[in-house]
């Protein structure tokens, strides 16, 4: 019955839901809290609400919502999912309701602010997910900056200035040659930002080329792929605690959905002519950024890289989906295709769980740099165990979700080129090694430091969300089907229209 | 001789006139302690006028005096949003006047004067209206700047105003006056078909719109004829830099369309100031947004912001069909609103002995006041053009005009222009809320309710107008019917 604004209410709950947290203002701040988290958890029923609406053996788009918004430019306010949208939906509000229980006291300067912040920015980022209208999508996809500016900026450390401006003006330097590829395209196809009608234009090699730049670049910065992920170790260190998760978990992966929604829809030839380019820079990634990992001091930046690294899966998986695809190999094209999904999907729930528990260690010694702690496991087993449940995840042991989509896009890109594979393989080796590392370091041998030997071990709040987290990983590691079938139809639908040749 | 009939044309005008003068003449005799009816007074006229213009609005584009006036709906929704703006103006103003001893009838009518210029500018039909309602409109603004006469800033900014302005006028003057030699006609529809005869342009009307241009680029303020704004956004008082940011940017563009299109429209024409317009555009994107980045006065920063607008607005303009000028009117409401609103927030900090003119004095801001500090978030990132604010989608129909006017380069400076500029708004947001407060900069913000409760709806407005700016946009596009 709330099918036809399922997806309005997705968005616009958490949205309003911040003006009631602001009202409650700094005097009440648990008022704020609660407010804030009730918000969140509706959120999170109304997405659970839509998976069990949602028929995941059609490819065709559901809930759909198209109201013309402004008629003079024939703009529409166009909503829609499919099954790759529902499960980057559920990531979203599942964050969603972790990050803000991960605040709770954490935050203590102006929490109201904080909380509201995250709600506009939980409800933006589900917009960007549900628009079929390109932009609507680009309003949400800008939106998302200005709180995530302010999250940074006001709870960030101590060079949170330069990080924060750092990352606005980068995201807003790729996005914007994405708005006038936009422009283009609108008046190619006669007047219309349906994302649909955009995909079905015929569009010569050149502009294509075009194009595929434009929303190359705004996507790979938020991606990010090498070269232009430096705002992200910058921003993730100088990011309060649940801003980093959010930026990890959710931010990131919209960089590829963009990739999945526009670049190959859209321009799919250029895509396949460039394909090379995204799947070395992929392969860079994985391999180069997983060095410059190894050798970081700083538990979040070294995460921060991780990521860069493990996002480079995500890319991989797409683009190599078109070597396959165009040598008559579609099965492995979407084997591809679903490793970059769940691959995404995972790296949420992973990142989002490192970054979280670097928050705990955060929170209790005000010191994010390896070397101030050692033998944290003799003061804070539980914490011990979660944290070394979430490094074999980063790391990709079977078993956790970490394994199964860099696995399916190992697999997909041997299909196409075993000198890729084994490229992409070394993730394997480098992952491991800079991860139980750190955790090495971190958490086995004696304790050196004074000061880690007064932590305090996890309490109830905390572990309430590492063992969510925990349970995510767990799950989809060792039953990944759900979420795979999920995507299927949707999937499937892609990798037919990476065959459709555009070219007049 | 005029008619009856004419003179309802000019209703509204008149109305002002007349009520500027009653003003005037109330202001002499009342005692001070009761200014507070003059300033209800002027509001209550101007939203008269403001009806007026609106009622008495005809279906079909009428003209007075023997075509010298033009009543249309360009006129309609320039006028609608000027006398909207100086309503805004004056309820901001007043607390700062009082504070700083500048509470003055001549306020009031100065301001009520450069109104009627700025309504009889861009309801022009003839070169001698349009040098008329520019007249009376930069007139009135030179003693407005000056309206501090003990500052010794102020009355820099009023005498270098008065210069450059008078040297712009001279430069239009001549402009027409060879305009008038070329074609012999000042009415400008006539123009237009004069200018259509010819089969090559000749140089004498090619030299008249070049000296036009430069007159057109100084009251907008477009590089390189931008030096005068920032020293006058400085020096004037902040009471005053609100309103020459706000209102005569309707005006400037009401000019240059009345100027350009109606006048000199003709395809063989228009391709000439196209060039020159996207010349300007570049320009003024340029240095308005590079300079603003060294910038540390407030009001400096909003000069040079307001350059890189117009350079926005040029964009629009510079297309030279009925998409790009909607676009353009769009834009110049949307930057009336915005200036306003950034002009209003500065309005409602300063306080007695407290100018809050530097950026440092929005320092924590956050802390102090949250409820301003949103207010200047929101105007903040929609000067910068970051949905869903409205000034992104005043910059989205430039873009889209200039790139359907196949003048996609354009779009793409305008483009790379926007991420620079990003900059120094974002900085404005960064001291408000990532800086802790400077130690005694606890200055209480005006407690005005009329100036709170506005100015909030004003910083609102951007936000709820990056929802629905559909019916604005329909209305601006009305204007322009496409041929």
């Amino acid at each position: 019955m709330f099918n036809h604004f399922l997806l309005s209410l997705l968005i616009w709950l958490p949205i309003a839901g911040a003006i009631p947290v602001l009202l409650a203002g700094s005097a009440r701040p648990n008022l704020a809290r609660w407010t804030s988290l009730l918000i969140a958890v509706l959120t999170f029923v109304v997405s659970l609400l839509l998976l069990t609406q949602f028929n995941a053996d059609s490819p065709i788009k559901q809930f759909v919502e198209d109201y013309q918004w402004i008629s003079a430019l024939n703009v529409h306010y166009g909503l829609a999912v499919d099954g790759i949208s529902v499960a980057l939906i559920l990531l979203t509000s599942f964050v969603g309701i972790l990050v803000i229980i991960g605040a709770w006291e954490v935050i203590q300067d102006k929490p109201h602010q904080y909380m509201a912040a995250m709600l506009v920015l939980e409800g933006l980022m589900i917009g960007v997910f549900c628009a079929t209208d390109a932009l609507l999508f680009y309003a949400f996809f800008e939106a998302m900056l200005i709180p995530m500016f302010i999250l940074i900026g006001v709870w960030g450390g101590p060079r949170r200035v330069y990080a924060t401006l750092k990352f606005f003006i980068y995201t807003f330097l790729g996005s914007i040659f994405m708005l006038i590829g936009l422009i283009y395209l609108y008046n190619k196809a006669g007047g219309s930002f349906d994302l649909n009608t955009l995909a079905g234009l015929r569009l010569s090699m050149k502009e294509q080329t075009w194009l595929f730049f434009a929303f190359l670049f705004a996507f790979a910065v938020k991606v990010p792929m090498v070269p232009v992920h430096t705002w992200l170790p910058d921003a993730h260190v100088e990011a309060p605690t649940g801003g980093s998760v959010v930026l990890a978990a959710v931010m990131l992966k919209i960089g590829g959905y963009g990739f999945l929604r526009f670049s190959l829809p859209i321009v799919p030839d250029a895509s396949e002519a460039y394909a090379w380019l995204v799947i070395g820079l992929s392969l860079l990634a994985v391999v180069y950024i997983g060095y410059i990992a190894l050798v970081q001091e700083d538990m979040k930046k070294l995460v921060a890289y991780s990521s860069v690294a493990h996002m480079g899966f995500v890319t991989l998986g797409i683009f190599i989906a078109f070597m396959l695809v165009r040598s008559g190999n579609a099965d492995a094209a979407k084997l591809g295709l679903q490793g970059a999904m769940v691959q995404m999907i995972s790296h949420g729930f992973v990142s989002g769980a490192m970054f979280s528990c670097i928050g705990v260690l955060y929170d209790r010694l005000h010191s994010r740099q390896i070397k101030d702690y050692g033998g944290v496991i003799n003061v804070m087993p539980w914490f011990g165990f979660f944290y070394m449940l979430f490094a074999m995840a980063n790391s990709g042991l079977p078993g956790t979700s970490g394994f199964v989509g860099e696995f399916m896009v190992i697999l997909a890109s041997f299909s196409a080129n075993p000198w890729i594979a084994l490229f992409a393989a070394f993730t394997l080796i480098i992952g491991a090694a800079y991860t139980l590392w750190m955790v090495k370091r971190v958490l086995w041998g004696e304790v050196t430091n004074p000061h880690v030997a007064e932590m305090k071990d996890i309490n109830g709040r905390e572990a309430f969300v590492l063992l969510a987290f925990a349970a995510a990983v767990l799950v989809l590691g060792v039953w990944p089907q759900p979420l795979i079938h999920l995507m299927d139809a949707s999937v499937t639908q892609l990798v037919q229209q990476l065959g459709n040749h555009k070219i007049y | 001789m005029p008619n009856m009939n004419d003179i309802l044309i000019l209703l509204p005008e008149l109305c002002l006139v007349v009520a500027a003068c009653l003003l005037l003449l109330l202001d002499a005799f009342m005692a001070p302690a009761r200014r507070w009816v003059l300033h209800w007074l002027s509001i209550a006229v101007l939203l008269v006028a403001m009806y007026l213009v609106m009622a008495g609005q005809p279906e079909q584009s009428i003209s007075a005096f023997n075509g010298m006036f033009v009543r249309d709906r360009v006129a309609e929704i320039l006028k609608v949003f000027a006398l909207l703006a100086t309503v805004l103006v004056f309820i901001y103003a007043r607390p700062y006047l009082i504070d700083r001893k500048l509470y003055v009838g001549e306020f009031y009518t100065l301001t009520i004067f450069a109104v009627i210029g700025i309504m009889l500018l861009v309801s022009a039909g003839s070169l001698v209206t349009v040098y008329l309602g520019l007249e009376l409109l930069t007139l009135s603004s030179y003693a407005l700047v000056a309206l501090n006469r003990d500052s010794s800033l102020s009355s820099e900014a009023a005498i270098k105003y008065f210069v450059l302005g008078a040297l712009a006028s001279g430069m239009l003057l001549y402009g027409m006056s060879m305009i008038y030699g070329a074609t012999g006609t000042l009415d400008l529809a006539q123009l237009h078909t004069a200018a259509s005869l010819h089969n090559s342009t000749p140089n004498l009307l090619l030299f008249g719109l070049i000296f036009m241009i430069i007159g057109i680029g100084f009251k907008l303020g477009a590089a390189p004829f931008h030096m005068w704004i920032p020293d006058v956004y400085q020096g004037s008082p902040t009471a005053v830099t609100i309103f020459i940011g706000s209102a005569p940017k309707l005006a400037a563009f009401g000019m240059a369309y009345r100027l350009l299109e109606s006048g000199m429209g003709d395809p063989s024409l228009a391709h000439q100031w196209q060039q020159m317009l996207a010349v300007l555009a570049v320009l003024s994107l340029a240095i308005g947004n590079l300079v603003a980045i060294v910038q540390t006065n407030l009001k400096r920063v909003l000069a040079y912001s307001t350059i890189s607008h117009m350079g926005y607005l040029l964009l629009g303009l510079a297309s030279a069909n009925s998409e790009g000028y909607a676009a353009a009117m769009f834009y110049a409401i949307s930057y009336a609103l915005m200036g306003t609103a950034a002009f209003g927030v500065i309005l409602a900090l300063a306080c007695a002995g407290f100018e809050c003119e530097e950026v440092d004095d929005l320092k924590g801001l956050n802390q102090r006041s949250p409820w301003l500090a949103f207010l200047m978030l929101l105007v903040m990132f929609s000067l910068a053009g970051v949905p869903p604010l409205f000034g992104f989608f005043a910059k989205l129909m430039v873009l889209q005009a200039a790139v359907h006017a196949n003048m996609l380069w354009l779009a793409i400076v305008g483009a790379v222009f926007a991420i620079i500029g990003l900059y120094y708004y974002l900085r404005v947001v960064k001291v408000m809320y990532f800086d802790k407060p400077v130690e005694g900069s606890e200055h209480k913000p005006q407690s005005d309710l009329s100036l709170r409760l506005v100015l909030s709806l004003n910083a609102l407005a951007l936000l709820v107008m990056g929802f629905c700016w559909g019916p604005l946009l329909d209305w601006c596009k009305s204007a322009f019917p496409a041929v």
